[in-house]
């Protein structure tokens, strides 16, 4: 079986989120770089599914030379070879368009990915590669086995989840809990700086361009209520807050 | 150059989600001196679709074919796509969900539009069309530019505060042609809580955390959510521990929700936690520790004892009815 994994480098999910220029750039300065949390899912489950069932692990980034701490971390996990997309990873269909492009040529089984990527959030671009390639996506997947050429799917809705099978090859957006997050051990990091990475550089142009940044306003302070008034809460939520 | 709004039903009714996402699509038809259309699909009645008038829509596209019961994106993508043709609708609109991003994803696909999710406010039209949206899982906010000239905006939650009128919309059956091609995916089963609220509709949740103890003590988060009429939900370690189920978990890694109101009990309030909630309106926060980070991004705080706090304020929720 042949997969691909597409990964994302983000913000550590603790990391404080600022910016400079005039707030038109991201601060990358006391950032780390991590894989987003779901594309690692993904990335857990294809190493398990190839040693299931053989096959080759690719993974995917389409993004900055700054990524390659994060793709030579997804080689020692288990991924057999990298592409890397030299480009700014901002639009979705931007960046579902270099997606498609390699898996055109390719011919996947399977494309793995996080059901979101945590630093824009958008949860689109597998629903995108898949229709560029004119197959089912399916997200967000909390399971998933292949048995012969079918793959059966667990997926979360509103309020509970569905199961789904679908015939290969398949697009999947995937989340906890599809497998354990895989720890490198040092075979595998020793392995990853000689396993191949291919940098190409991207094709077409974004259809959106991000132009300014702002955070929150800042919270006003916490009102506090003594234990012994608790009940005054209800009026307070009713009278003052206006949200009951 | 019409806006159309992909809108989801729930036993035939349009979701309260997806009305606000008609509203939306209304007001911004109004920016551009153009029409707002719906989309709905699946079994519905011409009086409660023509209800989409409340919220702007003038005109309503039901596609009722009985292969279109259940929810399938890439048959839905198509009839999206056939409505947006159809109509000559430049800009589709709709609210954020497992159904509706997957559709939306596929539409943009083919129709080389823009598309932007978590969108928070009406776009700006005075420089070109740019929006705002949610980043960082609500850590910050973007401004866009969709420069193509289709466009597809998934809204979040509360991106609009619907006012609505007496008005109908025009009801028009929808017969797109379905391609057996999108029907490739089949639905083997769901599992669905049943009777309880939507977490990511509810205008109100109630969530708690490890100091609740045990799953077997849910019973008082249960009491307070049934008596305002909240859904419940949970912090990421309750749901790894299995007292609660996933599809509760709110947080970075799980629902985020933008409820009027969010009651954070016995939940310290991690950063990853406040990633799902931080759009919340108000935030009450209920927890023994004085020192909870929680704290910081609360509107209300109660320092105390979760298993005394809750049932009095249930009681109290009673008591004013």
């Amino acid at each position: 079986m042949k997969i691909l994994v597409c990964v994302t480098s983000v913000p550590d999910t603790t990391a404080k989120i600022s910016f400079t220029d005039g707030d038109t750039k991201f601060n990358k300065a006391g950032v780390t770089y991590i894989t987003g949390p779901y594309d690692d899912y993904a990335l857990s489950r294809a190493v398990e599914l190839k040693e299931q069932h053989g096959g080759t692990v690719t993974v995917l980034n389409v993004g900055e030379a700054d990524a390659e701490p994060v793709i030579r971390k997804c080689l020692a996990i288990g991924a057999d070879d990298a592409i890397r997309v030299n480009c700014e990873a901002t639009d979705s269909y931007f960046v579902a368009t270099q997606i498609a492009n390699i898996a055109a040529q390719e011919k996947y089984d399977l494309i793995l990915m996080g059901r979101e990527s945590i630093d824009f959030n958008s949860g689109v671009v597998h629903g995108l590669v898949a229709e560029l390639l004119g197959i089912p996506s399916l997200s967000p997947v909390m399971k998933l086995d292949i048995e012969g050429s079918t793959a059966k799917i667990t997926r979360e809705i509103e309020g509970g989840k569905e199961n789904l099978e679908a015939s290969l090859p398949l697009v999947l957006g995937c989340q906890e809990p599809i497998a354990e997050w895989k720890i490198p051990n040092m075979r595998g990091i020793m392995t990853a700086r000689t396993k191949p990475l291919k940098v190409i550089e991207p094709v077409g142009e974004g259809l959106t361009s991000t132009d300014k940044y702002e955070l929150p306003a800042p919270k006003g302070a916490c009102k506090m209520i003594l234990a012994e008034n608790a009940e005054e809460l209800i009026t307070l939520l009713k009278t003052e807050a206006k949200v009951l | 150059m019409s806006v159309i709004i992909f809108t989801e039903l729930d036993n035939g009714a349009i979701k309260k989600s997806s009305l606000e996402a008609v509203f939306y699509g209304a007001e911004l038809a109004k920016l551009q001196g153009t029409t707002a259309t719906v989309l709905a699909i699946g079994e519905s009645s011409e009086a409660e679709l023509a209800k989409a008038g409340n919220f702007g829509a003038t005109k309503v596209l039901h596609a009722n074919d009985a292969r279109l019961a259940v929810s399938n994106i890439q048959a839905y993508a198509s009839v999206l796509t056939e409505a947006v043709n159809a109509d000559g609708a430049d800009t589709v609109i709709l609210a954020k969900s497992s159904l509706g991003d997957a559709v939306a994803a596929r539409v943009a696909a083919k129709l080389k539009a823009s598309i932007v999710s978590n969108v928070t406010a009406l776009p700006n039209l005075s420089n070109g069309f740019v929006v705002t949206r949610s980043i960082y899982t609500g850590k910050a906010f973007a401004s866009v530019l969709m420069k193509s000239d289709k466009k597809i905006i998934a809204i979040k939650k509360n991106a609009v505060s619907p006012v609505e009128t007496d008005a109908l919309a025009k009801v028009e059956v929808f017969s797109p042609a379905l391609s057996d091609a999108d029907f490739g995916v089949k639905l083997v089963a769901t599992h669905k809580a049943s009777s309880t609220i939507s977490l990511p509709e509810a205008d109100l949740v109630v969530s708690a955390g490890r100091g609740l103890k045990g799953p077997e003590n849910w019973g008082i988060v249960e009491d307070l959510a049934n008596a305002l009429g909240a859904a419940t939900a949970c912090s990421k370690p309750v749901s790894d521990l299995d007292w609660r189920p996933h599809h509760e978990h709110v947080g970075q890694t799980g629902i985020k929700v933008s409820p009027n109101l969010y009651i954070a009990a016995g939940i310290s309030g991690a950063i990853q936690h406040l990633a799902g909630v931080n759009s919340s309106k108000v935030i009450v926060v209920i927890n023994k520790d004085p020192e909870a980070p929680f704290f910081k991004a609360a509107d209300y705080g109660i320092v105390g004892d979760v298993f005394d706090i809750l049932p009095r304020l249930t009681k109290a929720v009673l008591a004013a009815k």
